[in-house]
């Protein structure tokens, strides 16, 4: 074990699988010679060189083109797209072409690619560089969504990435690069896909979050235990596709309640499809109906104060709880 | 090839004008012809009600069949569009196969029936299949072009589109990849004068497709692709070159849609009559058979027997493919995830 920060978790994963497996390359924008825009590749170049780690021209949909075809070809590509915002230039190279070649070549072709992209708000990045479309991947049948709240789970998720003959849309959320944590160095350390995590255990309410919103619901379970006495459980999805409902089932049948958390936008958002199935299988067991804190429907603004106020935030998330609690 | 049995055995020697063998110029007449009767048998089932959707390359054969048979079977790869039902049949695929595919059968080697007709797939021959978004598979051909780079393998990958798909910047993208890291791809554009309904001249400020290879540093030329010798002759030595590692290849074959769009299209409402019947008596198919029978290459009787076992071929897999089971319905969900 070692304490590190996320992004240097990643690095960490992409070195061993890199080691492991030499059909595994890396291509995207500044990843080389600078080392990622937010470092995650640094010193990668040198240790790996050039046909392995291919800094590309700013061309979304061409480097994910050419990642599926590299894919076809027997390579198993880590393709990074900067930030999930510019994903949107790739996407119809990675909705029509990766997530459906498999289905639509009655299985005779596999795209095992990984895509790395930051996400998410709370920066300062204004509209056009703070989106949060974990959901939206999840949405297409083909692709596997993954999104790490910490260091640890970082690593061993992208670790597994690379051991899926898929193509892995990896969402990193800016605000988790920076935090540290305990990570294993054993070069096994992996963690399956669809096993979500109980970061707190409770009794009352269960939060439910991913990605970036797991540490709003973690530190609004903190304040309610101090300030309200209300236990709550805190679980963190870690894949979206697949989802481990049954852990998040069997935890609402517990409390009772469940609160749904996530920094995209509310509307047509995967916390409405998380409620659903919430809905459909624990009905009996709520004692209120499913809340959901998320992200007000409106492009981020730039402005530190108008920015904050769209984003959700740990008051928003003790407040739905104590929602729950009121007659 | 396909056509074993009681044929004639043709001489394996290179004619001087031509560049090809007997052998190889039989198999050229060969697999335009029955791409040519297939697409017209199609079509006919299309107006029986039973095909709901036909994409041809009717116009376009001498284009495809020509630069086709300038690659290596089974090394090289073939990342076609739809219209490429000729280069797919060089590249093995049988009559009956393609009317599976057109039928969407069961036993369809391409798709299972999961894809509209003519996105032609088959691993084992090297010809990956594509989406129905025009130029996605040329970046699909500079992935594979990087891969076979990097593992040092000697294939060619060729890849191909219309001349409307080089408005996308799907297009732009994969010439800049391939050309900066000088990959061993041909991107073959087959101009055949129409996007849909759109001209030439509405798609591209340029008269060439062929001139946007300066843009990129890339080696391009120009064929008439209506002529399946020149266009054997154009694309022999671009592939030979890109094996060697002289990087990619812009080709535009300028050639002519004979038909329209699709089976859904009513070409009348867009193009001048006048045009359609001065490129017919260009048609590529007749104008091969002209020529060598002209030339003295094969006599009249020879041909004529070409022409009666192509008909026969088309025949008989259309009746044995509308026999085939279709797919089951609880197939539907299958191959979504590949399982580890």
């Amino acid at each position: 074990m070692a304490e590190m920060r996320m992004r240097d978790a990643l690095r960490e994963a992409l070195r061993e699988e890199m080691l492991r497996d030499e059909t595994i390359f890396l291509m995207g924008e500044d990843i080389g010679l600078y080392g990622g825009s937010y470092a995650v590749t640094k010193g990668l170049l040198e240790e790996f060189g050039e046909a392995r780690v291919i800094d590309t021209p700013i061309a979304e949909s061409g480097i994910v083109g050419a990642g599926i075809g590299a894919a076809m070809g027997g390579l198993h590509p880590m393709v990074e797209l900067m930030t999930i915002n510019f994903s949107f230039l790739a996407l119809d190279q990675i909705v029509n072409s990766a997530a459906k070649l498999h289905h639509m070549s009655n299985g005779q072709i596999h795209v095992p690619m990984v895509i790395r992209m930051a996400s998410g708000g709370g920066s300062q990045l204004a509209a056009t560089h703070s989106h949060s479309l974990e959901g939206m991947y999840a949405h297409f049948p083909g692709l596997k969504v993954v999104c790490p709240s910490n260091a640890a789970d970082a690593k061993g998720l992208l670790k597994r990435a690379f051991r899926d003959q898929n193509t892995v849309i990896f969402i990193e959320h800016t605000a988790n690069y920076a935090i540290k944590g305990e990570v294993p160095d054993d070069p096994d350390f992996l963690i399956e896909f669809g096993v979500a995590n109980i970061l707190r255990e409770g009794t009352d309410v269960t939060i439910v979050g991913y990605g970036g919103s797991v540490h709003q619901a973690t530190r609004a379970a903190a304040l309610l235990e101090e300030q309200e006495e209300i236990s709550a459980e805190v679980i963190d999805l870690r894949t979206l596709q697949p989802l481990d409902m049954d852990t998040v089932i069997a935890s609402v049948k517990k409390t009772n309640r469940c609160v749904i958390v996530e920094d995209a936008w509310r509307f047509g958002g995967f916390g409405g499809e998380l409620a659903s199935q919430v809905m459909e299988r624990a009905f009996d067991w709520l004692d209120a109906p499913v809340a959901r804190v998320a992200c007000k429907d409106v492009p981020l603004p730039y402005n530190r104060n108008l920015e904050f106020a769209a984003l959700p935030s740990e008051e928003d998330v003790v407040d739905a709880v104590l929602g729950m609690f009121k007659e | 090839m396909t056509t074993a049995g009681t044929r004639k055995k043709r001489s394996e020697r290179t004619i001087d004008e031509y560049l090809l063998s007997e052998q190889q110029l039989e198999d050229m007449y060969y697999h335009m012809l029955l791409a040519r009767r297939l697409n017209e048998r199609m079509l006919a089932l299309n107006r029986q009600g039973r095909a709901a959707f036909v994409i041809a390359g009717v116009g376009q054969e001498a284009a495809q069949v020509g630069a086709a048979m300038a690659l290596k079977l089974g090394t090289d790869y073939l990342a076609p569009y739809y219209r490429d039902l000729g280069m797919n049949l060089v590249f093995g695929m049988t009559a009956r196969e393609a009317m599976l595919n057109l039928l969407a059968k069961r036993d369809d080697p391409n798709s299972y029936g999961r894809q509209m007709p003519s996105h032609w797939g088959n691993t084992e021959r090297r010809i990956v299949t594509q989406s129905s978004v025009v130029a996605t598979q040329l970046l699909h051909a500079t992935g594979i072009g990087l891969g076979a780079k990097m593992r040092k393998d000697p294939l060619v990958v060729l890849t191909c589109c219309g001349e409307g798909s080089t408005s996308r910047g799907d297009f732009h993208e994969a010439l800049n990849f391939s050309a900066i890291h000088r990959l061993p791809v041909i991107f073959y554009v087959q101009n055949n004068g129409y996007a849909i309904s759109m001209r030439n001249e509405k798609e591209m400020p340029v008269p060439n497709v062929a001139d946007r290879a300066r843009a990129y540093n890339m080696n391009s030329a120009m064929v008439d692709g209506m002529d399946a010798i020149a266009v054997y002759q154009t694309v022999r030595p671009a592939v030979d070159q890109a094996r060697n590692g002289g990087g990619p290849f812009l080709i535009e074959a300028k050639c002519y849609r004979l038909w329209p769009h699709s089976s859904d299209d009513d070409d009348s409402r867009y193009r001048p009559k006048k045009e359609l019947e001065e490129w017919t008596k260009k048609d590529p198919v007749s104008s091969f058979r002209t020529r060598v029978e002209t030339d003295g290459i094969f006599p009249k009787a020879d041909l004529d027997e070409i022409e009666e076992r192509v008909a026969e071929e088309v025949r008989e897999a259309t009746q044995w493919a509308l026999m085939q089971p279709d797919p089951e319905p609880e197939d539907a969900l299958g191959y979504v995830y590949k399982e580890l």
